[in-house]
């Protein structure tokens, strides 16, 4: 018994005997280690398993719940056939719902929760609750078994010839084959996709020298007198239409706003030069990760983007303020042609969007 | 004939109930008796926080009837289409297929929003349960020897279940959906070198292409939950096989396991849990609404809502990139790096790395070989808590950066404000959450050991005669002794001496030596309190004394 006055004192080894609490040896052994294992305690019977009138209610219990379920079942059966999928209700306190997604839902959790709690107070209540040991084995296996697994490999590789060299060249060309042999697969993911061309189309957007400003509310070109100081207009290149199909590829890149402020406040002036009396044209997606950038704060001047609010002063050049973005809001030049309408003089001279690799 | 080598002839029963016959039937060709007689009294033991891995089974399996039936009607297309169905706000609406026929499981068919919502709140249940689970493992240290392998096993799981709930959320094609497309098309340019290439791969051309929903849609449904469910039979049967840790109490040893025999609590007890949670769910999903996709309209990539945010799990890297400042520089030969959201894209898969390699690391400390089937109070392994927590709260950090905007709107703070804390808190708050864990569980084990040895404080005031007042401790019973001595104390690693026996200078390299400064951090003096001693026990009770 002494190794379990030491096994305390050290590092408990695993091994140490398990104490199963029978009567003789325990008061002894407690003198000796007061610590010692006293053993699975007794098991305490339950009011269930005394008194069979409590175990009755336990069964009438269970009983009910599995009926409650079955009604609950039929109630969603019920609720399927005969309320409208449109309707609209105030059911408090969650406020107007459908009142056949609720009735469903309700009807089938109520179904499923008293399975559930019919199963388990049937097992918690009249299911003996007698706890059991099982003795655990080691995972690790026996010196024999090892040495007869250790055997039964080298004879394989020896009947194979891979074990002694004597069939290099067999094992190094099958060793190359099944390395070379999944390149194919590889090979052929070349095709998800066209080459980037070295980021050529996230470069080039449908602004060209003339293209006309359409504003995105009223579809219609804009002119500068649209545009009172102050407002912000968020606008696409005329040409795009929402039935084209490349129009989501077009717009997030082309996608851009409009601001106009007093000249004087514009504090850069290749930015006052790019724009047309004071109204500057700006690329509307966030060079950050993309999102559009485009609550706009009057007084400020600022651009704020909703995804990870880096801010943008649009009065300098769209400089970031704050916030992740790494650089500028690119600014489209814009002039005003024959006909009295906005237009740009050419397409965004750095790409519009979150940078990439070959942006320079 | 070879009926000599056959076993003795088993007649069925002419009189057997038709189970039996079904049962004989079976094992003739599948062995069944010889399985179940080593599985049917199986023995697991039984603790709430069991419970948090079997939560992640039941999501999972709620999660593959509902997304089966989802499947049925949801049209993994981009392709554009006038929205002609019932809800009316949106129709005549120009949108993808794969938009329009989530609005229609949501309007048109009976039962199809409840499959959605149930579809929802069971994959943010999922994901919590893995990462409570995933907690309990840790920090009663059952991830150690013989369960590394299932610990990895789990953490794959984990992943795998984030990939899946970020193609799953990116499926309706929604105005959110649409930005967390957007999100991964930013943060894949920004990859060096072969960013642009990754970007045309992935999405089959320029963003948003019309690609990218069929290829989530194949990963969501097929690939990533088969790969769940292999991954997840792989993690159960180790779980029988290693046999479910317990914690130490009377009768519990490294030797045994305690508990309830699987036929018929345990399966009573599990298969009534699994209808609970479902129930549960089924109810949150008929009263609480979740995503609801009809409110923001079709994804365009020059629209945006305020107050996007993505499911929560994806919040920690929501935070790394918020965190980050906008680093951007142009380096020798014209090429961009874009460290701001280069740095979170790889500080997001080191903090995870730092969790699932724990267990390595804590083996190679203690250089412990042995088996451990006891679950471990975490305040019994103060260094490793401290560990866990300090993850938890660098999490947490990285989280609370994720909803930045929220905070500043809730709490009247400046998002400025928010920004810095969290970068500071990123890199201070686990240091100092280390520490004051590891203090923690130091005095949580010293009242252990006072308790033991003094016994339990009963709250009854006792006046002496010399008028001095004391408490009454009341002994502790044996079970609960024994409980709280169970556990192992190592001692801590030695360097050795610095000459072997011949008088010969040991070499001992710089990585032994900073292992053996770390394990002494583990079991020195300031890594654990000593647990009483038998000799200490007998002094204390002998003298019957209070002191
Ligand atoms: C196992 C882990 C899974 C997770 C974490 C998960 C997560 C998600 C999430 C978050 C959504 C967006 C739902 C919404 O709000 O509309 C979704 C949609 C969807 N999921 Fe899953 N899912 C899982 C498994 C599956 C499986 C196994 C299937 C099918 C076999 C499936 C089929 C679908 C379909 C068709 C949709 C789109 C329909 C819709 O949005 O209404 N999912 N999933
Ligand atoms: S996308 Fe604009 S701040 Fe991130």
């Amino acid at each position: 018994m002494s190794s379990q006055i030491e096994s305390h004192d050290d590092v408990n080894d695993g091994k140490t005997p398990v104490r199963t609490g029978d009567a003789d040896g325990l008061p002894e052994t407690r003198e000796h280690d007061p610590f010692a294992d006293p053993g699975l305690p007794a098991h305490k019977p339950r009011i269930q398993d005394l008194d069979e009138r409590a175990a009755k209610r336990s069964e009438r219990v269970v009983t009910l719940l599995f009926t409650v379920s079955m009604l609950a079942t039929v109630g969603f059966i019920l609720s399927y056939a005969l309320i409208p999928i449109d309707a609209i209700t105030y059911i408090w306190p969650f406020g107007n719902v459908s009142p056949l997604n609720f009735s469903l839902g309700m009807t089938l959790g109520l179904a499923l929760f008293c399975i559930g709690a019919g199963a388990v107070h049937w097992s918690r209540t009249l299911m003996s609750d007698e706890e059991s040991a099982q003795e655990r084995h080691p995972i690790e296996a026996t010196p024999a078994v090892k040495a007869a697994v250790m055997e039964d490999f080298r004879k394989g590789t020896e009947e194979s010839g891979i074990g002694f060299g004597r069939r290099k060249m067999i094992r190094n060309s099958m060793f190359g084959a099944l390395a070379l042999v999944p390149l194919s697969g590889i090979v052929l993911l070349r095709d998800l996709g066209p080459s980037p061309e070295g980021g050529a189309p996230l470069r080039r957007t449908m602004w060209e020298e003339g293209t006309l400003i359409i504003n995105e509310n009223t579809g219609q070109p804009l002119r500068p007198e649209d545009m009172v100081v102050g407002s912000l207009v968020q606008a696409m290149p005329e040409g795009l239409d929402l039935h084209d199909h490349h129009f989501h590829e077009e717009i997030a890149k082309a996608a851009v706003m409009l601001v106009r402020l007093e000249p004087e406040d514009i504090k850069d002036q290749q930015s006052a030069d790019w724009g047309h009396e004071g109204i500057l044209c700006y690329s509307k997606i966030c060079t950050h990760i993309g999102c559009p950038a485009t609550l706009y704060e009057q007084q400020t001047h600022h651009a704020l983007c909703p995804c990870h609010q880096s801010t943008f002063d649009l009065s300098d050049g769209a400089r970031v303020l704050f916030g992740p973005a790494g650089h500028a809001l690119p600014q489209l030049r814009i002039t005003v042609n024959e006909d009295g309408y906005l237009a740009a003089m050419g397409d965004f001279e750095e790409p519009p969007g979150p940078s990439f690799w070959e942006r320079g | 004939m070879s009926t000599t080598t056959n076993p003795p002839k088993r007649e069925t029963r002419s009189g057997a109930p038709a189970g039996e016959k079904v049962a004989d039937w079976a094992d003739g060709r599948l062995g069944v008796y010889t399985v179940a007689k080593s599985n049917m009294r199986k023995i697991f033991p039984d603790h709430w926080s069991f419970l948090l891995g079997e939560i992640c089974l039941y999501a999972f399996v709620i999660l593959l009837l509902t997304g089966v039936y989802l499947t049925l009607f949801f049209v993994p297309s981009m392709a554009e289409i006038e929205y002609e169905g019932s809800y009316i706000p949106m129709q005549g609406v120009l949108m993808s297929e794969a938009y329009a026929s989530t609005l229609n499981i949501s309007f048109d068919v009976r039962g199809g929003l409840l499959m959605r919502e149930i579809h929802h709140w069971s994959a943010l249940l999922f994901v919590v349960g893995i990462f409570f689970h995933m907690m309990r493992v840790f920090f009663t240290g059952a991830f150690r020897k013989p369960r590394e392998i299932n610990w990895l096993f789990g953490f794959a799981l984990l992943v795998l279940a984030i990939l899946t709930g970020l193609t799953g959320y990116s499926l309706p094609d929604d105005l959110l959906s649409g930005v967390g497309i957007r999100f991964m098309e930013g943060a894949i340019l920004s990859v060096p070198v072969v960013g642009t290439w990754l970007q045309m791969l992935v999405f089959g051309g320029e963003f948003p292409g019309s690609l990218i929903i069929p290829r989530f849609f194949v990963a969501h449904v097929l690939l990533l939950p088969g790969l769940m469910l292999g991954l997840l039979v792989a993690h159960l049967l180790l779980v029988v096989y290693h046999k479910h840790t317990h914690f130490a109490g009377p009768g519990r040893t490294n030797d045994n396991v305690v508990g309830m025999p699987l036929f018929p609590v345990y399966m009573a007890k599990a298969g009534g849990f699994f209808f609970l949670v479902f129930g549960v769910i089924a109810m949150i999903a008929a009263t609480t609404s979740i995503n609801p996709v009809w409110v923001l309209g079709p994804y365009r990539p020059d629209q945006i809502s305020t107050n996007a945010q993505p499911d929560w799990y994806l919040g920690f890297s929501e935070g790394l990139v918020r965190m980050m400042p906008g680093w951007e520089m142009v380096i020798p030969g014209g090429y961009t790096l874009n460290l701001g959201l280069l740095v979170p894209l790889i500080v997001f898969p080191l903090v995870f790395a730092v969790i699932a390699l724990y267990p390595f690391f804590e083996g190679w400390v203690t250089k412990d070989k042995r088996e451990h089937h006891i679950a471990e109070r975490p305040r019994n392994a103060p260094t490793r808590t401290a560990v866990g927590v300090a993850w938890l709260s660098w999490y947490f950090v990285a989280l609370v950066a994720g909803g930045n905007d929220i905070w500043a709107i809730h709490f009247d703070l400046s998002i400025n404000a928010i920004t810095w804390w969290t970068r500071i808190s990123f890199f201070v708050l686990p240091v100092i959450v280390f520490i004051i864990t590891r203090r923690i569980c130091l005095g949580l084990q010293r009242r252990d050991r006072e308790k033991v040895l003094h016994g339990r404080e009963t709250g009854i005031i006792k006046r002496l005669p010399h008028g001095e007042f004391i408490e009454v401790h009341e002994p502790l019973s044996a079970e609960k002794r024994y409980a709280l001595t169970a556990h192992d104390q190592p001692r801590p690693a030695e360097l050795g001496p610095s000459v072997d026996e011949n008088g010969v200078p040991r070499k001992v390299g710089p990585l032994e030596r900073l292992r053996v400064r770390i394990n002494r951090g583990y079991y020195g003096p300031s890594g654990q309190i000593p647990k009483p001693t038998a000799e200490e026990y007998r002094e204390i009770t002998s003298g019957h004394g209070h002191h």
